[in-house]
C-alpha cells in the first residue's frame, strides 16, 4: 500500500503578481513577458505562410483559418455563454452557399459577398437557433446538430441551389496570398476581439448567464437577448469562414454542411484547451496539418484521430494552452505532507 | 391607511401537477414596510416569491405593482419595474470575483436607468460601484473579501451578494427568500442593521424567514401561510399570541405547553 505523503504546489511567479498591475509598464522585462507570448503567435501566424513549401500546403494554411474561426466561436459559445453548440456545419453552409448566391446570381465581387455573407448568415443562424435558446447543455447541442442535417437533405429533396451538384465557378480570392492572410488577419481579429469582448461589462454578462441564467434574470435582464446576441456573433465568425471556404474551393454544395465542421472544432478546442480562445486556434494548427498527413490512410484517418483524441481528454483533458499557461505563470514544486 | 398598497397579492392560486401549493392567497404590502412570511416547511414561501417575481407562472390569480398589473410578465420584466429577490440557495456567479458579480446587475437596463443603489452607476465605473455597494453591505474593503472569487466566500457573504444584487438594480422592494438561514447568531445580529438601514432608505420588504425571533424582532406585519394557505395576517405580537398559528407550528394542544416553557 502506497501512502502519498506529497503534493505538487503552484505559486505564482513573482513577475507575473507584479505585471498584473501597473508595474509591468516600468520594466522591459516585465512589458515583455506580458507581450511576448501573444507576439510569438502573431509573428508565428504571420510567418506561416511563407514557412510553407508548396501551394498544396499553403492551401491546408487557409483551411487552418477556416476551422480555427470555427473553434473560435465554439470555444466562446461553450466557455463564456455556456451554449454547447454543434452548429458549425450549419455556419459554414449558410455562409457559403449566401457568398456563393450573392457572387454567381448578382454578379457582386468578394469583397461585398464576404461582409455581407458573414452578416446575413449570421442573422439567417441567429433566427433559425432563437427557438432553441431556452435549451442548455447537451439539448442545444442535438438542435444545432439537426440543423445542417436537415437544410441539406431539404436542399437535396427540392433540388434547389444547384441540388446536389452545388454551384461552382464562384469567383476565387485573387491569389494565394491574399486568401491566406485575409484568413490569418481575421483569425487574430477575432482572437483578440473575443478576449477583449469577455472582459467588458456585456462579456460579464454572458460569463454571467453561463454561470447562473436565473440570477441574470433576477437582476433585470433578459437571457435570451443576451444568447442571442452571443450566437450571432458566434454565428458571424462560422459564416466569415464559410464564405472563406466557398471563395477557396470556388465551390459550394451540399457536402460544407457536413458533420466535420461540427465535430473538427471540438476536438481542436479540446486539445487546445477549452476557456482560453488560443487554445482552439492552436489546435486547429495541429489537429488540420495532421489530418492532411494522414489523408493517405483514407477514411482510416477518422479512426486515428479518434484514438488522439481519446488519448488527449484522458491523459491531458485540461488542453495545451491551459498546460502552458501554468508553466509559464507559475512555479512548481513537490512538497511533504 | 389609505394609500395606495405598493404590491397587490389577490387570489393567487399556484398548483404543481395534483399539488396545490397555493390556494387563493391574498394580501397587500405598504409602501415602506416590513413583511414577514412564515409557516411550515412546504407551506408555499417560495412558491408565492417565486409567483410575485415571474420565476414561475402562476396557474390563477392576480399582482398588481404600484396599480398595474404585473401578472404573467416574464421575470426579467418584473425586475425592471424594481421588484427583485434573493434565492434561498443562494446564486451568485461563482466563477467571478464579488465585485465582479455585481457589474453584471449593474450592465442591468434598469440600473443604467436609475444608476444603481445610491446613483452611482450612472457617473463611476462599474468595478468601483460594484465594491462601494459590497462595502455598505458589509464586505470589508481593507480585507479584500470584494475581491474574492464568490466560489471562495463563505455563507453569510454570499447572502449579502444575494442582497448586493438586488440592491445594484435600486430595487423598489426586495423579496428576500431566507436571508437569515445558515448563518450564526453573530452574523444575524450584524444583519438585523443592514435589514432596519435598507427599511430607513425606502425599500419595501418582504422577509421570508424561519428563524422568527429575529423576524418578529424587524417585521412590521407578518404573514402566516400553511399548506398553501393563508392562515393568518398581523402584528408580530398578534401572531404569537394566535392559537391557530400554534397549532399550525406545533401540531397538537398538549405541544402547546413546550411553547410557553421554551
Amino acid at each position: 500500500m502506497t501512502f502519498i505523503d506529497r503534493r505538487k504546489e503552484r505559486l505564482d511567479r513573482g513577475i507575473k503578481v507584479r505585471a498584473d498591475g501597473i508595474y509591468a509598464l516600468m520594466s522591459w522585462r516585465e512589458l515583455s513577458y506580458l507581450t511576448l507570448p501573444r507576439m510569438v503567435l502573431i509573428a508565428g501566424m504571420l510567418l506561416l505562410p511563407l514557412l510553407m513549401p508548396n501551394l498544396y500546403w499553403q492551401r491546408v494554411i487557409s483551411i487552418v483559418c477556416i476551422y480555427a474561426l470555427l473553434a473560435l466561436s465554439f470555444d466562446f459559445l461553450a466557455h463564456f455563454v455556456g451554449l454547447v453548440s454543434l452548429g458549425g456545419a450549419l455556419y459554414i453552409g449558410t455562409g457559403a452557399y449566401l457568398a456563393a448566391i450573392l457572387n454567381k446570381k448578382l454578379g457582386l465581387s468578394l469583397l461585398f459577398t464576404i461582409p455581407a455573407a458573414s452578416i446575413t448568415g449570421a442573422l439567417i443562424c441567429t433566427l433559425l437557433l432563437l427557438p432553441c435558446l431556452p435549451l442548455r447543455g447537451v439539448y442545444f447541442a442535438i438542435v444545432s446538430l439537426m440543423y445542417p442535417l436537415a437544410i441539406a437533405r431539404v436542399i437535396e429533396a427540392l433540388n434547389i441551389f444547384g441540388g446536389t451538384d452545388g454551384i461552382m465557378g464562384i469567383e476565387s480570392f485573387p491569389n494565394n496570398w491574399v486568401e491566406q492572410y485575409f484568413g490569418i488577419i481575421m483569425v487574430l481579429l477575432f482572437l483578440f476581439g473575443l478576449r477583449r469582448l469577455v472582459n467588458l461589462d456585456i462579456g460579464l454578462v454572458f460569463r454571467g448567464v453561463k454561470d447562473n441564467d436565473q440570477a441574470v434574470r433576477a437582476s433585470g435582464m433578459s437571457v435570451a437577448y443576451y444568447k442571442a446576441v452571443a450566437v450571432f456573433i458566434a454565428a458571424t465568425m462560422g459564416c466569415l469562414a464559410g464564405a472563406c471556404l466557398s471563395h477557396t474551393y470556388m465551390f459550394a454544395g451540399i457536402s460544407l454542411f457536413a458533420l466535420d465542421f461540427s465535430i473538427l472544432p471540438i476536438a481542436a478546442t479540446v486539445i487546445g484547451g477549452s476557456g482560453t480562445l488560443a487554445g482552439p486556434v492552436l489546435g486547429c494548427l495541429i489537429l488540420v496539418p495532421i489530418s492532411e498527413l494522414l489523408r493517405s490512410f483514407g477514411t482510416l484517418r477518422i479512426a486515428i484521430y479518434a484514438v488522439v483524441l481519446m488519448a488527449f481528454i484522458v491523459f491531458k483533458s485540461e488542453g495545451l494552452m491551459v498546460y502552458g499557461q501554468r508553466k509559464y505563470h507559475q512555479f512548481e514544486r513537490w512538497v511533504k505532507i | 391607511m389609505n394609500e395606495m398598497p405598493i404590491l397587490q397579492v389577490q387570489e393567487v392560486t399556484k398548483t404543481f401537477g395534483g399539488i396545490l401549493a397555493l390556494n387563493r392567497v391574498s394580501f397587500d404590502v405598504r409602501e415602506g414596510e416590513i413583511l414577514g412570511i412564515i409557516g411550515p416547511n412546504g407551506s408555499g414561501k417560495t412558491t408565492i416569491v417565486n409567483c410575485i417575481t415571474g420565476f414561475v407562472k402562476m396557474s390563477s390569480g392576480k399582482i398588481f405593482f404600484r396599480g398595474k398589473e404585473i401578472t404573467g410578465k416574464p421575470a426579467h420584466k418584473i425586475a425592471d419595474l424594481g421588484v427583485t429577490r434573493t434565492f434561498q440557495i443562494m446564486r451568485p456567479y461563482y466563477s467571478l470575483p464579488a465585485y465582479k458579480n455585481l457589474v453584471i446587475p449593474l450592465f442591468s437596463p434598469r440600473a443604467k436607468r436609475t444608476g444603481g443603489w445610491r446613483g452611482g452607476g450612472k457617473l463611476g465605473d462599474r468595478n468601483t460601484v460594484g465594491i462601494d455597494i459590497l462595502e455598505e453591505i458589509g464586505f470589508e474593503r481593507d480585507s479584500f473579501v470584494p475581491y474574492k472569487m464568490a466560489s471562495a466566500l463563505p455563507t453569510g457573504y454570499l447572502k449579502r451578494l444575494e442582497l448586493a444584487r438586488c440592491l445594484a438594480l435600486r430595487p423598489e422592494i426586495v423579496l428576500c427568500d431566507e436571508v437569515f438561514s445558515g448563518l450564526s447568531m453573530s452574523e444575524i445580529a450584524s444583519m438585523v442593521p443592514l435589514i432596519e438601514r435598507l427599511q430607513m432608505d425606502g425599500i419595501t420588504l418582504i422577509m421570508i424567514e424561519h428563524r422568527l425571533r429575529e423576524l418578529f424582532r424587524v417585521a412590521d406585519r407578518v404573514l402566516v401561510l400553511n399548506f398553501g394557505e393563508k392562515l393568518f395576517e398581523g402584528t408580530p405580537e398578534e401572531v404569537m399570541a394566535n392559537e391557530k398559528v400554534k397549532k399550525a407550528y406545533f401540531g397538537s394542544e398538549e405541544v402547546e405547553e413546550v411553547m410557553t416553557y421554551a
